[in-house]
């Protein structure tokens, strides 16, 4: 065997079950690249190897007593900074909540632990998780461990989950928790390589998720590949009591079901994707994922969702007028930042401490939310927003009438470098273009990726499924995955 | 509809956010060029459309009215609300003084 760290989920639950590592062998060798690592590409906000350390040593001894294995045995994985993490740091990669320790754990991040995870950090993120391109953090930006040729320019991991994007494809972790509320699983998936599933609207709990826009929040599992992705989402998904918008089934057995045999399936290729000035290379690996999944075995049709190219500004709308709901539980009261200028009242500490505690972006959206829910032009925002939202939904209900999955491309370009956006709001919302419809409609939707560009940067492809149907979505992305052979990975430079 | 200085410093003071006057100045054209950019949602005819609700259709739930029917979200948990508080105080939250 080469190296540990170059195996994903399956092989190192499968690889310590047999016996062939150890968990802790496996933890430490994580570890150390997490630590060789941190300096250049920042993926994490917080390292925690004993963590680590802790849950594979538990699992060694599990098996040493012949004692049943949970399905992420011996997996070390990243954890986002935005699942809340008993006695360990929580931030959202804000300033405001720097030094938050909460006295709680996530569900998610609790049945992951259950399931036999080790925690090898917090993973860096666009601050609250608004942003691209993870630009936005208080504790800098996370690096690509993809270059140009050229090797010059650093270029975006992605947002809002680019630390665990990048923690995967420079093998510092083999999986990690996202979150997605317009794309930031499935974009930074797509940017690097790497494969992510943002399961259907109430499939995994919110509870101990920091808030974004609840109505679009939802966690899902990055790896890096299909099967990996199933595996974690089933340890992660389930019924909550304590999310009252959580989804009261039964978790399927996804990756038991998987099969990339598309025959008899049928997929539909939206018309309205095709946006004008597409780069021809995102068009050619569409194509390509076409082609694949007829030979798959699928019947393709071309549908049509009218509305398409209102979700961006319906999105852009709906989820900062959530983020400024949400966001006013941040007042240097109960937890996080205070900031108490001398002589200050109530109000003005308030103010001071949000002035102090959130970015630019953070800023910018919690005012366009508080300007569009304000007396006067909530009908003509907000409720207008909400309706175009019906609309969006409606769109993909009746193409769901004709064919099982949609597959379009997940982002319109390649990786770009850091700084090429960052003055530009509307230009960085852009790159949300193809990924935010699905969230809108609280459907299931992964990227996969397909291939690289004449860079030699990796190039996505979506797959949106109906409500409740990941189990489609994971197998067309099976489907594509064992056609497109995608075996590359960013040189080491760092 | 687009905003001036004045209405940007209303929003702030809604929002509680703090803004300088070189700030608002710069906020002014972002949010404008943000606002202006949402706009096109008006030229969709949702005559008889229901604003959206649930993405899914679920029903909200009620749990049966029990004291520390969840340990982790029940009571007598002080001492962990207040830990992270930046100003705790005999088992209160401190503020400044509201009233002279």
């Amino acid at each position: 065997m080469s190296d540990i760290t170059d195996l994903g989920v399956a092989a190192l639950r499968d690889g310590v079950a047999a016996g062939q590592f150890s968990a802790v062998e496996v933890a430490e060798a994580f570890n150390a690249n997490v630590a060789a690592a941190q300096d250049a590409l920042n993926a994490f906000i917080v390292v925690t190897p004993e963590k680590a350390v802790e849950a594979a040593r538990a699992v060694d001894a599990k098996r040493a007593a012949g004692e049943a294995l949970g399905a992420m045995a011996g997996v070390p994985i990243g954890m986002k900074d935005l699942f809340a993490t008993f006695g360990v740091q929580t931030t959202a990669a804000s300033h405001m909540l720097e030094g938050f320790v909460p006295q709680y754990e996530s569900t998610v991040s609790q049945k992951l632990w259950d399931a036999g995870a080790g925690m090898l950090g917090k993973l860096n993120l666009d601050q609250f998780a608004m942003g691209s391109s993870n630009e936005t953090s208080h504790f800098g930006n996370v690096i690509s461990p993809w270059r140009r040729p050229d090797g010059k320019a650093q270029l975006t991991p992605g947002g809002s989950s680019g630390g665990s994007s990048a923690a995967i494809a420079a093998r510092l972790a083999p999986a990690a928790t996202g979150t997605d509320t317009g794309g930031s699983i499935r974009q930074p998936a797509a940017f690097t390589g790497t494969t992510g599933i943002k399961p259907t609207y109430g499939r995994c709990s919110r509870w101990g998720v920091v808030a974004f826009a609840s109505s679009l929040d939802q966690p899902g599992s990055m790896g890096r590949d299909v099967t990996d992705c199933a595996i974690m989402l089933e340890a992660m998904a389930g019924f909550d009591p304590k999310d009252s918008t959580s989804l009261d089934l039964p978790v399927p057995a996804w990756t038991a079901s998987l099969s990339a045999d598309m025959k008899g399936k049928k997929v539909g290729i939206p018309r309205e994707y095709r946006a004008d000035g597409m780069p021809a290379e995102i068009d050619a690996v569409w194509e390509q994922g076409i082609a694949w999944l007829k030979d798959a075995g699928a019947e393709v049709v071309e549908v049509s969702l009218p509305h398409t190219k209102y979700a961006l500004p319906t999105y852009y709308i709906i989820a900062p007028a959530e983020a400024s709901s949400n966001l006013a539980r941040y007042d240097g009261v109960r937890y996080g930042l205070r900031d108490l200028p001398d002589g200050a009242g109530l109000q003005d500490m308030y103010a001071a401490t949000r002035a102090a505690g959130f970015g630019p972006e953070v800023k910018r959206r919690i005012l366009i939310g508080t300007y569009v829910l304000s007396a006067g032009f909530y009908d003509a925002y907000y409720t207008q927003a909400q309706k175009v939202r019906t609309l969006i939904s409606q769109d993909f209900a009746r193409a769901f009438e004709q064919v099982d999955v949609l597959l379009t491309p997940t982002a319109p370009s390649a990786a770009f470098a850091l700084g090429e956006n960052v003055d530009d709001p509307l230009a960085m919302y852009l790159n949300d273009v193809f990924t935010v419809p699905a969230s809108l409609a609280g459907l299931p939707a992964m990227s996969v990726p397909a291939g690289l560009d004449a860079q030699g940067l990796p190039l996505g492809l979506q797959i949106i499924g109906r409500p409740l149907d990941e189990q489609g979505v994971l197998n067309a992305g099976l489907a594509i995955e064992s056609r497109a052979g995608f075996t590359a990975k960013p040189g080491k430079w760092w | 509809m687009s905003v001036d200085t004045a209405t940007v410093a209303k929003i702030a003071s809604l929002a509680r956010i703090k803004v300088s006057e070189p700030e608002l100045e710069a906020m002014v054209p972002e949010l404008n060029g943000i606002l202006a950019w949402v706009e096109q949602l008006g030229e969709v005819d949702v005559s008889g459309v229901e604003p959206m609700t649930a993405v899914i259709p679920n029903t909200l739930r009620l749990r049966d009215d029990v004291i520390d029917a969840d340990p982790l979200t029940g009571g007598d948990k002080r001492d962990a609300v207040l830990a992270n508080a930046p100003a705790a105080e005999h088992g209160f939250f401190g503020v400044p003084k509201v009233i002279e």
